[in-house]
């Protein structure tokens, strides 16, 4: 119960720093979810109520996006970029190594909750490509061989 | 930070800027822009500041965007007084402390600096200025100088003229090479409409992918009924492998403000909106500062450059979603709803933003602005060829040597993009397309490498411009699987509103992917070239219309490919996991062991320093054991 009342506080306070505008919903999603890691349906829930929106339409527009996850994400978001300049260098490859490695599928997270895999459309460092953004942090010219050791490093970093 | 009202406020912030950017001590600079932190310029400035600091040297370091010389970051620029600029590539932490040494030395007997720039072009103000005094320096004639290197020697830049030199947190800088200029005398001296005639004057074309005259369409939406109006700046790059409207946003933030500051002023708005992707926060971070910036200057809110012109810009972040690049679905998430296109025959710049007259243009374009009026149109108009005036930005990536961002002349023949500023294929395989303008475009084949690069020729081709995206592809890359990336893209990011393009799409992908898998039937080809008109002229939005395209040009040049796949089961490139096989040359295999080692499915076996062999069977082709192998010995057929 305790928990439920700091999410409701939380949310409020940021749907008030966004001026309670409807317009502001986008903003306001990205900020929850900078909190949480995803969209607590809880929160959602508050921000309806806050913005006179129906729930329906929070749904509409957190489904909608890519960047929305509606379930808990891991420590650590690995994106694969599958951008145009990845796929020619052979991102196909990585995606399906990470998937073997963390035994996960796209969009999963881990037993452990460290890592969600995601698919990125672009991330812009075409220079670069493949890359696989962890955590934020871009990995350029990323091979296969690479990634059992990029995530023993993750994992001992905790 | 000190307002800026008049002519001489802008000359005085200027200087103060030219100070920074022709300093009297040494200057290092450091590439900060995103590819260049993803290659490790954050450790290099690190470790800059740490060998500064140990040996107590006066030197300034500073942050800039990116150069476009993308292949060979983290760049490092040294600025001494009285000497060429000099750019270093490929730096290191661990080369840093040579770096400093050669400076104190001045030598550069260890580090051989890329390029040496003697004077500067500051476009925006038509005047050169010196870094060097006198004669190049003995120790420094063997460098090249930018515009002799292939890379820069075709190149003229525009709308990129400050990425890379400037520090985009630094406003002061930006108006030192002529930033605001424009703006101050299009606001204190020009009339609304002489403004939109320039621009008009200079042809102009949206540089987002439409094409349309910008001009035009200013004065489509001056001429729009409506107290109300809005300008907003496209930043929503969506086009995988384009990242030149980033670059612009990253390093050289005040030139899409200066840029929509001229916008409004002629269109009558005093409200403007950047929509800049979600997955570009570096863009997001620096344009807020810029806007920040802009606003205690004066530059941005009340009474500009004391008129009575009220203007100011607000960042809204978009969400992952490729179809708000389109401008309808923009508006929608702007106004914060689903991003959803709807129908073209209401003009956004009537009925746009809230349903108020709107003028929207991407990221480059309005980039441009501010030299088109400090330099005039008709300046403008001369550059490049007739219908098809100025540069555009292209991120040319993908199988090419020289992997960058470039600014080029407009019609500017495709063989010097690929061979001179490129530098050709590596690993002297064949060149075999470029494709351009990202999902809605289309691939150009080898055969017609002698094209010109501009709107027109590149639509007769079957592609289109586009954004900016360029991405070459070799022997190597299977058209046909390239087809299929690109139109499970466009069916996993078509929002679902119109449904030629959310059941047309779809249907497509499926026909690619048995194609692609070994299970394409004679008629597919027919059949998708049948789909591919219906969802053109029954889709909503662009997004639907001109999803077909890269299908259809594929189809078109590359017919005998689909054939190979359909016909023989045969992917001729190697790449569609099918219908490939890896094998292992008996002759070069030295039976070291490493790919049996790696491979995820076991499926390699021999004896020691005996050739080794994959059991088909079980092998899931992924490709490890090619990568793995130092001797070559491992093909794809």
């Amino acid at each position: 119960m305790k928990k439920a009342t700091t999410t409701e506080a939380k949310t409020k306070e940021i749907v008030k720093k966004h001026g309670r505008d409807k317009s502001g919903l986008i903003a306001i999603l990205q900020d929850i979810q900078e909190e949480y890691n995803y969209l607590p349906k809880e929160a959602l829930s508050v921000v309806g109520e806050q913005l006179e929106v129906p729930i329906s339409r929070i749904y509409e527009v957190a489904t909608f996006y890519n960047t929305f996850s509606l379930n808990p994400r891991g420590r650590y978001l690995v994106e694969v970029c599958a951008g145009t300049a990845c796929h020619v260098q052979g991102a196909f490859n990585l995606k399906d190594r990470l998937q073997r490695d963390l035994e996960i599928e796209c969009g999963q997270t881990t037993k452990d909750n460290m890592f969600t895999l995601e698919e990125v459309r672009c991330l812009g460092c075409c220079s670069l490509a493949p890359v696989v953004r962890i955590g934020g942090n871009i990995h350029p010219y990323l091979t296969q061989n690479e990634i059992p050791g990029i995530l023993r490093n993750y994992r001992k970093q905790g | 930070m000190k307002k800026i009202s008049t002519l001489d406020d802008l000359k005085k912030t200027g200087d103060k800027g030219l100070k920074s950017l022709f300093p009297s001590s040494v200057k290092i600079v450091v590439g900060m822009a995103t590819s260049g932190i993803a290659s490790g310029a954050g450790e290099v400035y690190e470790a800059l500041i740490a060998e500064i600091k140990k040996r107590k040297l006066p030197y300034v370091l500073t942050k800039t965007g990116s150069m476009g010389m993308d292949f060979i970051e983290p760049l490092v620029d040294v600025i001494e007084k009285n000497k060429p600029r000099l750019s270093y590539g490929k730096m290191t932490a661990d080369k840093v402390p040579q770096l400093i040494d050669q400076i104190v030395k001045g030598t550069i007997d260890k580090i051989k600096p890329i390029y040496r720039v003697d004077e500067e072009d500051i476009i925006a103000k038509r005047e050169k200025k010196q870094y060097l005094k006198g004669a190049v320096p003995e120790y420094l004639r063997e460098i090249p100088a930018m515009y002799d290197i292939p890379f820069y020697e075709k190149q003229v830049k525009i709308a990129t003229r400050n990425c890379g030199i400037i520090d985009p947190e630094n406003i002061e800088e930006y108006i030192a090479r002529g930033g605001y200029l424009a703006a101050q005398k299009a606001l204190t001296s020009l009339s609304p409409a002489a403004i939109v005639d320039d621009v008009i004057k200079s042809g102009l074309k949206g540089r987002g992918g439409g094409g349309f005259p910008t001009g035009v369409k200013w004065q489509s939406c001056v001429a729009a009924k409506g107290d109300i109006k809005y300008v907003i700046c496209n930043g929503d790059e969506g086009d995988p492998g384009a990242y030149m409207d980033r670059s612009v946003m990253e390093g050289d933030p005040h030139s899409v403000i200066e840029g929509m500051i001229i916008g409004a002023y002629a269109i009558g708005a005093q409200e403007g909106y950047i929509y800049v992707r979600n997955e570009y926060p570096l863009a997001v971070a620096n344009l807020t500062k810029a806007i920040s910036d802009a606003r205690s200057c004066g530059l941005l809110g009340k009474n500009i450059f004391g008129t009575n012109f009220n203007f100011d810009i607000k960042i809204g972040k978009g969400a992952g979603a490729f179809v708000c690049g389109e401008s309808t679905a923009l508006m929608a998430s702007l106004e914060g709803k689903a991003g959803e296109p709807r129908a073209k025959y209401v003009h956004t710049v009537e009925h746009g933003l809230w349903d108020r007259p709107t003028n929207l243009n991407n990221v480059e374009t309005w980039a441009n602005v501010p030299v088109i009026l400090a330099r005039s149109g008709k300046w403008f108009s001369e550059i490049g060829v007739p219908h098809s005036t100025g540069t555009k930005v292209f991120s040319l990536v993908g199988k090419i040597n020289n992997i960058g961002l470039v600014e080029v002349p407009m019609g500017i023949p495709l063989k010097d993009i690929i061979y001179d500023i490129g530098g050709g294929i590596p690993g002297g395989k064949k060149f075999k397309a470029v494709q351009t303008g990202g999902p809605s475009g289309g691939c150009i084949p080898a055969k017609m490498i002698d094209l010109s690069v501009d709107f027109d020729a590149l639509w007769e081709a079957g592609s289109m411009m586009g954004s900016g995206g360029m991405i070459v592809m070799d022997e190597k890359t299977c058209m046909v699987d390239l087809a299929r990336y690109f139109i499970e893209f466009l069916a996993a990011e078509s929002c679902g509103k119109c449904t030629p393009c959310r059941e047309g799409v779809r249907r497509m992908n499926d026909i690619l992917h048995d194609i692609c898998d070994g299970r394409g039937k004679v008629g597919d080809v027919e059949m998708l070239e049948s789909m591919a008109k219906g969802i053109a002229d029954g889709s909503l939005c662009a997004l639907g219309g001109s999803a077909p395209n890269p299908v259809l040009s594929t189809i078109k040049y590359f017919r005998e490919e689909y054939d190979a796949h359909i016909n023989h089961k045969h992917c001729p490139a190697g790449v569609c996991r099918a219908l490939i096989r890896y094998e292992i040359a008996a002759k070069k295999c030295t039976g070291c062991g490493v790919c049996a080692k790696k491979c995820p499915s076991e499926c390699i076996s021999g004896e020691k320093k005996k050739a080794h062999k994959i059991n088909q069977k079980k092998c899931i082709k992924c490709g490890i054991c090619m990568e793995s192998c130092k001797f070559n010995a491992i093909t794809v057929e």
